[in-house]
């Protein structure tokens, strides 16, 4: 296993206010890979989410990306380090006053020194890649949910990003866009070799997408499983992961 | 490097080396036109998607059939392929350029839908009103206690405050000129027939159209963008039931006293200016203004309070209940209720000023 991962996450504790969610979390996420966070609604999947981004901090333990620890780093490179990750929340989280273009071109002329044309360009080929060549011009409130989180992830894919986080990615999408999307992220993350976290308990994304995962239990209030989605469903090392995986079928009954 | 030949209906791009410019090859669009194109990168030792997304807009409208790769590093090629999954389209440009006429002809539209919008949700109202007569409104009344405690006590300090000081302006206002004739003694009479009759009633529906107005606007107005009014809809409750007449209530039930808590504020502060500035005796100031207290005008002032209340309610809450469906229409919903509510308030008060003129008080 590669001795330098991407994230590192050393004894987490997660939560909101005094609130403890989930305890002790350590796994690593090595590049280029897709980790898959899952669990059950209200495990704190989504809260793991949002402390890793830094949206929200950390109770207990360390959080190293790129090798920096999260709870120590400056405002100089926390910002950097946002630079290189990209997000892609539940509804897309597009700005409704701008169009799709200007979407995407917001953190290009942030964040670059690029001319006009150039982010003229780049936010084409975005577009492009997410398959909404020639939507640039239109507004959030003017698409379908699936081409609105098409075009979060373009936006969310504009300063090409070492990492890509993805927030529930399937939520509120039909099975076709939803694999659709699956087939998006699979490819962008071989062509581009980023690096793709994805919180989700949709198991056929899961299962399509993932290299690696955790499963996160609301019982045990901690990590209960690592590994391929398909290899712990081949193997479940407990009743809660096995159920989680076949949609609640009796663990003692396994064949 | 990137190295264009053209031959009869094939151009082959042969790319080498490190591959991370930016800058178009000197070929335009036309030159591809028609013709096969072939991206042939043997000896390519690195590349980055700059040079990809230079590649992309190069070719972009080029049919994706006509493009063939030999060679091509296996990233390279997945992310040409992806760009090139949809054929491309120009953006459409949608902002049309109107013409006067056009421009003018869509504003007397809008206004005619938002007039018959308007008197549809006046009427709407109006049968929950009957409806809660007979006690037959679907209205929780736990909803009630909570606008009624945002609207009543939580507004006694801002109201309170705001009037105190305008009692304050008005006194210094009035002193400057009655000073010159040693009649600062009527600055008592001004403060307290100003604040009683108009004033105070006009601060207070100010305060509460920026403060209650724009609440109900946003809160209704947040509903709308979570489907919540669409709920409420399917389940058949009436919006103006389950909405209106909460908040209506309570405005009108806490704005006529602070109205009175208005003119009291403010003519304390006109009593404050008198005594300390003036140097008028604070007996004398409350004989003045015992003197010049008139119920008739206390009532018109309150009478003007009950109207404001209406106005506030109705233009919060019909800026919400039509409010569209993302952030930005919120807002905009809440800056109209607030516009609305001042600008009819005024209408009003120019309504009831003039009716009073014609009855004689």
């Amino acid at each position: 296993m590669n001795k330098d991962p991407i994230i590192r996450v050393k004894n987490l504790d997660i939560g909101y206010d005094r609130k403890t969610i989930m305890k002790n979390l350590s796994f690593e996420v090595q590049k280029g890979d897709i980790f898959i966070v899952m669990g059950g609604s209200g495990c704190g999947k989504s809260t793991l989410l949002r402390t890793l981004i830094g949206l929200i901090p950390a109770q207990n333990g360390q959080i190293y990306i790129q090798g920096i620890e999260m709870g120590r780093a400056t405002a100089a490179q926390k910002l950097e380090i946002m630079k290189h990750s990209g997000i892609l929340y539940q509804s897309g989280a597009l700005f409704s006053s701008m169009t799709l273009a200007e979407n995407v071109a917001l953190p290009l002329q942030q964040y670059t020194n690029y001319s006009q044309n150039k982010i003229r360009d780049i936010v084409a080929f975005k577009l492009a890649l997410v398959g909404l060549a020639g939507f640039g011009g239109y507004y959030p409130s003017e698409i379908s949910g699936g081409m609105r989180k098409r075009a979060g992830l373009a936006r969310a894919l504009a300063l090409d990003p070492e990492i890509v986080y993805f927030d529930e990615p399937s939520a509120g999408l039909d099975p076709v866009s939803s694999k659709n999307l699956d087939d998006l992220i699979l490819e962008i993350n071989k062509s581009l070799g980023t690096t793709i976290i994805v919180v989700t308990h949709e198991l056929p994304s899961l299962f399509a997408i993932g290299k690696n995962s955790i499963f996160l239990d609301k019982t045990i209030q901690t990590i209960s499983a690592k590994g391929n989605p398909k290899e712990l469903l081949k193997n479940p090392p407990n009743e809660q992961v096995y159920e989680f995986l076949t949609r609640g079928a009796s663990y003692e009954k396994r064949t | 490097m990137i190295k264009v030949k053209a031959k009869k209906d094939i151009v082959v791009f042969s790319l080498s080396g490190v591959l991370n410019e930016s800058k178009h090859p000197d070929i335009s669009f036309r030159d591809l036109e028609n013709k096969k194109i072939e991206l042939s990168g043997k000896d390519i030792v690195s590349w980055n998607t700059d040079f990809v997304v230079m590649l992309y807009n190069l070719l972009k409208r080029v049919p994706k059939e006509n493009i063939t790769y030999t060679d091509l590093p296996e990233g390279m090629k997945q992310l040409l392929n992806l760009a090139f999954q949809t054929p491309f389209k120009e953006c459409e440009n949608k902002s049309k350029k109107e013409s006067f006429l056009e421009r003018l002809g869509g504003y007397g539209i809008r206004f005619a839908q938002s007039v018959k919008r308007g008197c549809i949700f006046i009427r709407r109202c109006l049968h929950s009103w009957n409806r809660q007569l007979i006690g037959k409104a679907v209205y929780r009344k736990k909803d009630f206690w909570l606008v009624l405690s945002d609207c009543g006590p939580k507004a006694i300090l801002i109201v309170s405050l705001i009037s105190f000081m305008v009692g304050l302006i008005l006194a210094f206002v009035g002193a400057l000129q009655l000073k010159t004739f040693g009649a600062q003694i009527y600055v008592a009479s001004l403060v307290t027939i100003g604040m009683t009759r108009i004033m105070g009633a006009i601060m207070t529906g100010i305060i509460m159209a920026g403060r209650t107005g724009a609440s109900y606007a946003a809160s209704i107005g947040t509903m709308q963008v979570n489907e919540e009014l669409d709920a409420l809809q399917t389940m058949g409750i009436p919006k103006t039931d389950f909405l209106v007449l909460p908040r209506m209530n309570a405005l009108l039930l806490s704005m006529p006293i602070l109205v009175l808590l208005s003119d009291i504020m403010g003519i304390l502060g006109g009593c404050f200016v008198c005594v300390l500035c003036l140097e008028v005796p604070l007996s004398e100031y409350i004989k003045y203004t015992i003197n010049s207290f008139d119920m008739t005008n206390f009532l018109v002032g309150v009478f003007h309070g009950v109207m404001f209340s209406l106005i506030i309610a109705l233009c919060g809450c019909y800026f919400g209940i039509h409010c569209g469906r993302n952030a930005d229409s919120v807002g905009t919903a809440t800056t109209k209720a607030v516009v609305y509510a001042i600008v009819w308030m005024i209408i009003m008060t120019g309504f009831i000023t003039l009716a009073c003129e014609m009855v004689g008080i």
